[in-house]
């Protein structure tokens, strides 16, 4: 066949009537083929969604967003940490002076002012996510024998980062306090963190 | 300006920039727009492009089923139920995948009678059918090594039986089956690199449709009438001719497929896949899935191995040599009686042999499967030689042009009307 | 031109299948199961949520002593219409192991939502020496895993009976007509009476089996009902779209001829 292409000459015959029959006045036509083309286009725009949000977590992930966190062994002074969605949570048993230290600091002092009661939902303990806001280090503070900053609470070791009793950024490159996660007490001996 | 760069004829800067360096735009044009196609295409014309669209659906859901399918033998049945229960549109995923495998073979199966019935096959387009054959040999590599993913039970033992085939070869074919699994069994070896295949394979399709196409527009189509169009008055542009037809067919096509996997998923599956692999025991009877199954009932009609094995691999490799062995001047069976009437018991024999797969093999199943794969074979070997010889085939019609426009086309000049049969 | 080729071709097809019929030794063996109206079926059927939850019941009552449930998990519960804290309780009363704790042992808890279902045996191998040697298989997808579906597991639990004049059973086996081979390892499972429902239903052993193959049919094709009114929306609006498509196609087509 290549060889009979080659002998037409010019545009195709079928292509030049087809121009003439749409000059000749189908508007119906281009009002239909809009409409098609609309119904077409919202369909492949549809079938795009179970694609994409496959790749959203799955309700097993899902399932797993909440940690339940028994308080009860933690002594006053003490912290430990829990692992939520993937992450290092601190939960930390302030002591008396911990907490009158972070709430004695004045909002004009911190970089990401916030008080130390906007951080908690009872004074006695501190719940918050163990990433340093800088570059997502874990920083240290957790054991007794942690360095704890010079503000007595967290240390980043990676690029010194200091945040105080309240987990607020005191001094160091970190931009914001470290944040503290949606959870509620379920009793007075348990918290449910997301 | 540059010497190198190509005479764009589009307006739109932003286009003609990128045509003028890369020349997509005009190879589209020319290649879907302009590209001139016989008019009197039927419906079955539809199926290439319903194969391409498949394709690209398997593609498409099978990349994001793997990112959640996880290729271990104490993983893999599972994993397959969490996508079914615990990704968002899993279930939808993987049912559009898995129906989307026989959809591929309804497809390519009318697609390739399509090509037996109208002469597809016959020069100049040999090579054309040969690729052809290649991509359809390609496809069963990898659907049988996706069926293999779930770790079902069938899963399990259509490895187990299908590898084994190759123990029939002499001498190294023990040697080879051990290398396929990469142990002494169908195991994690297996698994393993059956999903890496099974994930290989379609983009190397991709590349032979590529070149199946790119065959096809130097030939061009073939036609219901199985002769060469004799001007530009034989022809129409594909878009937006065949676009348009083709889209018809298209949403037709996802309609029966839409009704597939929202209302009869399992429908074409097997029960026993949703058991998990048990190489202690083997179903009380196992079955391929039912693309397969001519294959198979190929395979055990013969009651020796080897000759088992190479009928049923002979049974596709034939195809290869069909523009060889149909030596008729005339590609359509319109015009071809007797050609015909062989075609269609070709056809009861492929479907024959289809139902005896799926059936023990004992008593008649085997005498019909014996039969089947004869004249399977006779209608290739001896049939289309012999009639090639013999036939008195109908005469053709002047043009394409002249028996399908309605009240006549512009006649070549010192055209003579014939009578004819009615297209 | 075509008729007489088709005529042919439909002979040739029922010649064929005409001739396998009569062929087929096995089929006495087994009886097939009768066809149950179970709300779930049919094109835009749902389960039943009450039967479901009668069912659930069932299954931890009766069918968990043994079969395991193991791709599910008490939070999908809440698809049956078990309120959260339900769950919770259901989950609360099987102990699941976890661990390692901060000195590196394995311990056990009260199972929580987000837990798989827990299986009566730790292994394959455990629960066959503990049956006789023969395995309950899990139940998770095994509506699915039967030919014959729902209508074959209900036929299963009502199908016991003594064993017909000349039938000689194996040793620990028992008689059931749906069974292929018709001798199964399970005991009858269902006694009258054995549950005592909730919802003051009687306990009738069809009741139960009713119940427990409508549970056991949620739990192995939990989106069912998604996936057909999905299918609905989808169906109704191709077939639309198949109208304008066709509308153009003529139009283009019209202008060629």
């Amino acid at each position: 066949m290549a060889e009979t292409l080659a002998t037409q000459p010019g545009a195709p015959h079928g292509a030049e009537a087809h121009r003439a029959a749409a000059a000749a006045g189908g508007k119906r036509r281009d009002f239909l083929k809009l409409v098609t083309a609309g119904f077409a286009v919202v369909g492949t725009g549809a079938i795009a969604w179970p694609f994409i949000h496959s790749m959203n977590p799955s309700r097993d992930v899902l399932a797993l967003s909440t940690t339940e966190v028994d308080l009860s062994p933690i002594q006053v002074g003490q912290a430990v940490t829990v692992v939520w969605r993937g992450k290092p949570v601190f939960v930390r048993r302030r002591t008396e002076q911990e907490i009158a230290a972070a709430r004695a600091v004045s909002l004009s002092e911190l970089r990401d002012p916030q008080t130390d009661e906007q951080r908690v939902i009872r004074p006695e303990w501190l719940v918050m996510i163990g990433v340093c806001t800088h570059l997502g280090c874990v920083p240290l503070g957790q054991k007794p024998t942690d360095p704890k900053g010079e503000y007595g609470g967290w240390f980043c070791p990676c690029h010194g980062s200091h945040y105080d009793t309240s987990g607020r950024i005191r001094r160091g490159p970190a931009p914001s306090n470290l944040a503290v996660p949606p959870y509620a007490f379920t009793s007075d001996t348990q918290i449910r963190i997301g | 300006m540059a010497s190198g760069l190509h005479q764009s004829e589009f307006t739109n800067p932003v286009v003609r920039w990128i045509d003028a360096r890369l020349p997509v735009f005009t190879m589209m044009q020319k290649e879907y727009g302009t590209f001139p196609t016989p008019r009197n295409f039927n419906y079955l014309w539809n199926f290439g492009a319903l194969a391409m669209v498949t394709l690209l659906i398997m593609i498409a859901t099978g990349v994001f089923l793997a990112m959640h399918y996880t290729p271990h033998v104490n993983h893999a049945f599972d994993s397959v139920e969490r996508i079914m229960r615990d990704v968002n549109y899993g279930w939808l995923l993987r049912y559009v995948h898995a129906n989307g495998a026989s959809m591929f073979f309804i497809v390519v199966y009318v697609h390739i009678w399509r090509g037996l019935y109208y002469g597809s096959y016959k020069a100049p387009r040999e090579l054309l059918w040969m690729l052809g054959v290649v991509i359809f040999l390609l496809m069963m590599a990898t659907a049988f090594m996706g069926y293999v993913l779930p770790w079902g039970q069938m899963s399990f033992w259509g490895a187990t039986v299908i590898t084994n085939l190759f123990s029939a070869i002499p001498l190294v074919g023990d040697s080879i089956v051990t290398w396929l699994w990469g142990g002494f069994s169908v195991d994690n070896p297996t698994l393993n690199r059956f999903f890496s295949l099974h994930y290989l394979l379609p983009f190397v399709i991709v590349g032979v449709v590529f070149l199946h196409i790119a065959a096809l527009h130097v030939t061009g189509s073939n036609n219901p009438l199985g002769i060469d169009p004799k001007g530009p008055q034989d022809t129409v542009p594909f878009h937006p001719y065949y676009t348009a037809k083709d889209s018809v067919g298209l949403v037709a096509y996802f309609l029966v497929f839409a009704v597939l996997v929202f209302f009869f998923p399992n429908l074409l599956g097997h029960p026993d896949n949703y058991i998990p692999a048990d190489p202690l025991v083997t179903p009380a009877h196992i079955v391929p899935e039912w693309y397969f199954l001519p294959y198979y009932a190929i395979l055990r009609a013969v009651p020796d191995k080897l000759g088992g094995v190479v009928l049923m691999f002979g049974s596709i490799l034939i195809l290869f040599f069909l523009p060889w062995l149909d030596t008729s001047p005339v590609r359509s069976m319109r015009f071809r009686p007797i050609a015909r009437i062989a075609l269609f018991l070709w056809t009861v024999s492929f479907f024959v042999l289809l139902y005896c797969g799926a059936k023990p093999p004992e008593g008649i199943y085997v005498w019909l499967s014996r039969f089947g794969t004869a004249y399977y074979f006779a209608y290739f070997l001896v049939i289309l030689p012999l009639l090639g010889r013999f036939e008195r085939t109908l005469p053709l019609p002047e043009s394409i042009s002249r028996p399908v426009l309605r009240g006549g086309g512009p006649l070549p000049a010192g055209a003579a009307a014939k009578p004819m049969e009615k297209a | 031109m075509r008729r007489p080729l088709f005529k042919i071709a439909v002979a040739l097809g029922a010649a064929a299948f005409l001739a396998a019929a009569p062929a087929s030794p096995r089929a006495a063996e087994a009886e097939p199961p009768p066809s149950i109206p179970f709300s779930f079926k049919g094109l835009f059927g749902t389960f039943d949520r009450a039967s479901a939850q009668r069912g659930l019941q069932v299954y931890m009552e009766v069918c968990a002593n043994c079969h395991g449930l193991r791709q599910l998990s008490y939070r999908n519960l809440t698809e049956l219409g078990l309120s959260e804290a339900e769950v919770r309780a259901i989950a609360a009363t099987v102990q699941v192991q976890d661990g390692p704790n901060d000195e590196g042992q394995m311990f056990e808890r009260p199972g929580r939502p987000s837990d798989r279902f827990r299986s009566p045996f730790p292994n394959a191998m455990a629960a066959r020496a503990a049956n006789n040697g023969a395995y309950p298989p899990d139940l998770s997808v095994m509506v699915k895993a039967r030919a014959g579906g729902a209508d074959y597991l209900y036929a299963l639990l009502v199908g016991y009976s003594d064993p017909p004049q000349g039938v000689e059973l194996m040793q620990g086996m028992h008689y059931n007509r749906y069974f292929p081979g018709q001798q199964i390892a399970m005991a009858p499972p269902l006694n009258p009476g054995q549950v005592s429902f909730h919802d003051g239903t009687e306990a009738t052993v069809e009741q139960m089996a009713r119940d427990v193959t409508t549970f056991l049919a949620w739990a192995a094709e939990p989106e069912l009902e998604e996936r057909r009114a999905l299918g609905v929306k989808i169906v109704l609006f191709l077939t639309i779209l198949g109208g304008l498509v066709y509308a153009v196609k003529r139009k283009v087509w019209g202008e060629a001829h």
